[in-house]
């Protein structure tokens, strides 16, 4: 297979317009399974979660979990969704090893909420409605792993070993209606949809929506049309797509890779696709030759969903403050201009900002800490924000031995280090560096006379009323006591010991 | 004595084991032995769980004894267990090489039930492969004979459950009806047999065949006995989201007020469409007598009309071979039952396995079902098989505003040779017109004993049909006509049954 021609980003902006849909699955947090009574906790030893009817025995039957439809109903409500008063299940069949039965059950014609829409706001503050055309229930298939062979996949392994644990966990999938328009904003789109979404469901507490574990996974369908020309393209599906940074460079890249293959005056295939991450590039799965026949038709073990309309009402009053009322609000509590809001949500810190003022800290302080220095060490450690090991109240502590004097900020940095470093908690940290601020006014004393006399010329101008040329000498007592005095405090001793 | 014990009703044994006359391990072996002497010749059996059943009841006489009182009032009495529905302690295999061997992990609801009861579980019983067919010729492990005459099946696909009772093997039986598998059987036996409503017996461990069709019912030789068992495994249940949240009919108390013999003021329908042409002359002419019994019992006879049901076949060879498509996609080797180790991918052996675990009647609904689910075939096949399906259960609706249950013949014919039909699915698929209209509603209906045809000496079927949970009507009609024939013939109708021969 030769490698895909691809067109530079800004080309293809030019010459096409790019058309996004995108489909997200969830998987939600509910304690039990779809269709039985099975546990869903992560990471358990393979098929320890698993009985009769999430292992598709013979006789088996399922039973619609309760919990998982109110989530499905709460996550409808929340994206502006029109909830099904009544709707069914059905049977989506083919035939693979993960799958027990053959047929995976999944709201096929009859999704439990449609018709919504989700505001999102992009880095400069743009906002862009993005229609919901769906979102459906469904179970989710078990793990496979493929053992030898060169691909990983099923083809070509040795052996394949299954997991059945996650069998007929609780998806929800989430589809958008075509997103026309985006331009060269396409991939920043999608990212900040896949991230508004998140942020909302994380919200309703109804997933743990980590990419990363595959609690939510995101397909990007895209396509080009030439330019003002309103024809739809041929499009694929990418999935795999594990992180929110790459749902935006699968967007970049299948625009580039799509325009290549229209440039040579080919035909887009309609196929599925594989993001890799390591190149960031997308890899052919397997060509259909005919499309996939699922020969769906309605689950006739279970009975239709029927919400009845209070029992929706009921669940609109359950919703939480959602992400957009709640930074409204934090706005306005916090004082805080669109920029520095933008700032805020951009950098992923605003639930740790709060989690921190809720823990005591001054807004202000909270939001310089993780907007620069934390900011800045999981940059250079390489992960997120929040994956860095201190927690909102040890920052929060940290803050608050500042406002009282204990600390100073370089000192304060100091404590933040040994926190991240895993040396315990800041009062911990604080007593094995020895990182006090210098109170003791005879030692401190000592030092500005010391610090005067090596540079008389200085102490010459601030006697003769230069007080502001005490910075220098503020600097070389900081630099004697390791930064340990309270600079506030030496100042107020040089002017004192000056006379001035 | 031993003898003596396989002769009896449930309910008489039942009384008998219950006073301490006879304990529940006397009868347990009593049937055991029969079961030994003549299920050689008729087959009627899978498998026999001998420790198990004497186990069980060890138990049931030990707690008598101790002075509790039964579990139910079938407690002690030995029942034949359909092989569709799942029993950890013996296997499970639908008359399937697919699940040859297969031990379930859990228990059916059904059998949780009979344990419950303290009814004693002899074994499986033999059926046509995932309880297709209408003979039990497609059972991988053989046919079943009928007891009436060996050389002639017993129906199907429930033959291992009817037979067992008319040979005198269990007084009890479970069968499942998806389309007749209960009646027919019963018919073709001259035993009971009952198809509840759809959703009145769980299907919780019932290896499925049509999910919207299958019904699991009591078998027996009487029609209180099929009620005693009714309302053993009746009920609702949690694990089976299509199962109703209602209370067992009062069956048993209908079928006592039956057995006094007085039908005043029931309306019995007469369905047209099922009646005159293509009957055996002794099926009719049973019908026509039987008739005749209901009206000097003091019921109304009315006729109605069901103008749809001519429809039910095609619709039913639609609907079933669809849901059996999916329904047994899940036999693909890869987690349990026969696995054919051919070829070098999961596909191939899955194609392999299925290839050789699967008999041609199972094979052939696959196929069509795959093609009727097909895009492009979906609405002209499946889709207005199921407006087809409304239709009936409307004509259902409208004949029951005329009448308290309906009646017809339960089978065409008297039981035929075997062989007969096995190479003509169609001619096969004709046993089961009358029948399947009530899967199709999910009404109930059961099958009595209407004597033998005059130019066979075969036993003949008297179909009563009632509206959904309507089953107490239907009992009380059932008893009344079987105290009737009974009384007529001056014996209960299994004393008729001859002696196995070989
Ligand atoms: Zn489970």
């Amino acid at each position: 297979m030769t490698a895909p021609t691809l067109v530079d980003f800004d080309d293809v902006v030019d010459r096409y317009d790019p058309v996004l849909g995108l489909e997200v699955h969830v998987e939600l947090s509910t304690n039990t399974k779809m269709f039985c009574g099975c546990p869903t906790a992560f990471g358990a030893e393979p098929n320890t979660q698993v009985c009769p009817t999430c292992l598709g025995l013979p006789g088996a039957l399922p039973v619609v979990n309760r919990t998982a439809v109110e989530s499905a109903i709460r996550i409808g409500l929340a994206l502006n969704c029109d909830i099904a008063p009544w709707g069914r299940f059905a049977r989506k069949n083919y035939f693979y090893p993960d799958m027990p039965k053959n047929f995976q059950t999944s709201q096929y014609d009859e999704p439990i909420a449609v018709n919504g829409h989700l505001d999102v706001t992009l880095e400069d503050g743009t906002v862009v409605r993005v229609e919901i055309e769906r979102a459906h229930m469904e179970e989710d298939t078990g793990k496979s792993l493929h053992v030898g062979g060169a691909t990983g996949r099923i083809h070509g392994a040795e052996y394949s070993l299954l997991d059945y644990n996650r069998a007929g966990v609780p998806l929800i999938e989430i589809v958008t209606k075509m997103i026309p328009d985006t331009g060269g904003r396409a991939p920043e789109v999608a990212r900040a949809y896949v991230t508004a979404l998140r942020d909302l469901i994380r919200s309703l507490g109804v997933s743990d929506v980590r990419m990363d574990q595959g609690s939510m996974r995101c397909d990007v369908n895209l396509s080009l049309s030439p330019k003002g020309s309103g024809i739809l393209g041929t499009r694929s599906e990418t999935k795999n797509v594990n992180s929110l940074r790459s749902v935006e460079r699968a967007v970049r890249y299948e625009m580039s890779r799509h325009a290549g293959v229209l440039d040579a005056g080919e035909k887009v295939v309609q196929e599925t696709r594989h993001f890799q991450e390591d190149t960031a590039t997308t890899r052919s799965g397997r060509i259909k030759e005919t499309s996939e026949d699922y020969r769906y038709f309605p689950e006739p073990d279970l009975v239709p969903i029927a919400p009845s309309a209070e029992w929706v009402e009921e669940l609109r009053g359950t919703l939480p403050e959602l992400p957009w009322e709640r930074r409204a609000r934090i706005q306005q509590e916090w004082n805080l201009s669109d920029a520095e809001l933008r700032d805020l949500v951009n950098a992923d810190a605003l639930d740790l900002v709060a989690a921190t003022v809720d823990a005591g800290a001054p807004s202000g302080d909270a939001r310089s800490w993780w907007v620069s220095y934390l900011s800045q060490q999981a940059n250079t450690r390489g992960v997120t924000l929040d994956a860095l090991p201190i927690t909102p109240a040890q920052l929060a502590r940290v803050i608050e031995l500042v406002t009282t004097g204990e600390l100073n900020n370089k000192l304060a940095r100091q404590v933040v280090d040994g926190v991240l470093e895993g040396e315990g908690e800041p009062d911990e940290v604080v007593a094995k560096r020895g990182l006090a601020v210098v109170s003791d006014d005879g030692a401190l004393i000592a030092a500005v006379d010391e610090a005067l006399a090596a540079q008389p010329d200085v102490a010459e101008k601030i006697r003769g009323g230069k007080v502001a040329a005490a910075g220098a000498i503020v600097g070389a007592v900081m630099k004697a006591t390791k930064g340990q005095a309270d600079a506030k405090r030496v100042r107020e001793l040089i002017i004192e010991r000056c006379g001035a | 004595m031993s003898d003596d014990l396989t002769r009896l009703s449930a309910a008489e044994l039942a009384g008998k084991i219950h006073s301490r006359e006879v304990s529940a391990v006397e009868a347990a072996q009593a049937h055991l032995d029969r079961i030994t002497a003549v299920d050689g010749d008729v087959h009627a059996f899978l498998h026999v769980g001998t420790e198990a059943a004497l186990a069980s009841a060890t138990l049931v006489d030990e707690s008598l004894d101790a002075g509790t009182a039964p579990a139910s009032a079938l407690a002690g009495v030995p029942l034949a267990l359909k092989d569709v529905l799942t029993t950890t302690d013996m296997p499970t295999t639908v008359g399937s090489r697919i699940l040859e061997g297969w031990r379930p992990p859990y228990d059916a609801t059904v059998t949780s039930k009979l344990r419950a009861a303290g009814i004693t579980i002899l074994g499986k019983t033999n059926m046509d492969e995932f309880a297709m067919g209408s003979s039990t010729e497609y059972s991988a492990y053989g046919p079943t004979r009928n007891p009436w005459d060996l050389g002639r099946i017993p129906g199907g696909s429930g033959g291992g459950s009817a037979a067992a009772l008319a040979a005198f093997e269990a007084p009890l039986a479970i069968g499942t009806d998806t389309g007749g598998s209960i009646r027919q059987p019963a018919a073709m036996t001259g035993t009971v047999g009952v198809k509840p409503t759809y959703g009145g017996v769980s299907r919780y461990g019932l290896v499925a065949c049509a999910s919207s069709l299958d019904q699991a019912g009591p078998c027996a030789r009487t029609v209180l006995d099929a009620a005693l068992l009714h309302e053993v495994i009746g009920g609702h249940d949690p694990m089976d989201s299509t199962s109703i949240d209602a209370p067992v009919p009062a069956v048993v108390e209908a079928a006592r007020l039956g057995a006094k013999g007085d039908l005043s003021g029931v309306r019995v329908g007469v369905v047209r469409e099922l009646t005159g042409e293509g009957y055996q002359a002794g099926v009719g002419e049973n019908f026509d007598a039987a008739l005749r019994e209901l009206e000097k019992l003091g019921a109304e006879v009315v006729e109605v009309s069901a103008p749809h049901f001519q429809y039910g076949l095609a619709a039913y060879y639609l609907i079933l071979p669809s849901e059996v498509s999916s329904n047994l996609a899940r036999f693909d080797a890869m987690r349990y039952g026969l696995r054919i180790d051919k070829g070098a991918s999961a596909e191939e052996v899955m194609a392999a396995t299925r290839e050789a675990g699967f008999g041609p009647e199972v094979k052939r609904r696959i196929i069509l079902g795959t093609y009727a689910l097909s895009s492009g075939y979906y609405d002209a096949y499946y889709g207005q098989a199921q407006k087809v399906r409304t239709l009936i259960s409307r004509d259902f609706a409208a004949a029951f505003e005329q009448a308290d249950v309906l009646v017809s013949p339960t089978a065409p014919t008297t039981a035929f040779p075997i062989g007969d039909k096995v190479d003509d699915p169609l001619a096969m698929y004709l046993n089961d017109l009358a029948t399947i209209p009530t899967n199709l509603a999910g009404t109930a209906a059961m099958s009595v004993p209407s004597g033998v045809a005059a130019e066979d000496g075969l036993p003949t079927g008297l179909q009563i049909m009632a509206p959904a949970l309507g089953e107490a009507v239907m009992y009380r009609v059932g008893a009344a006509y079987e105290a009737a024939r009974d009384a007529a013939d001056g014996s209960p109708f299994a004393a008729r049954t001859p002696e196995v021969k070989a």
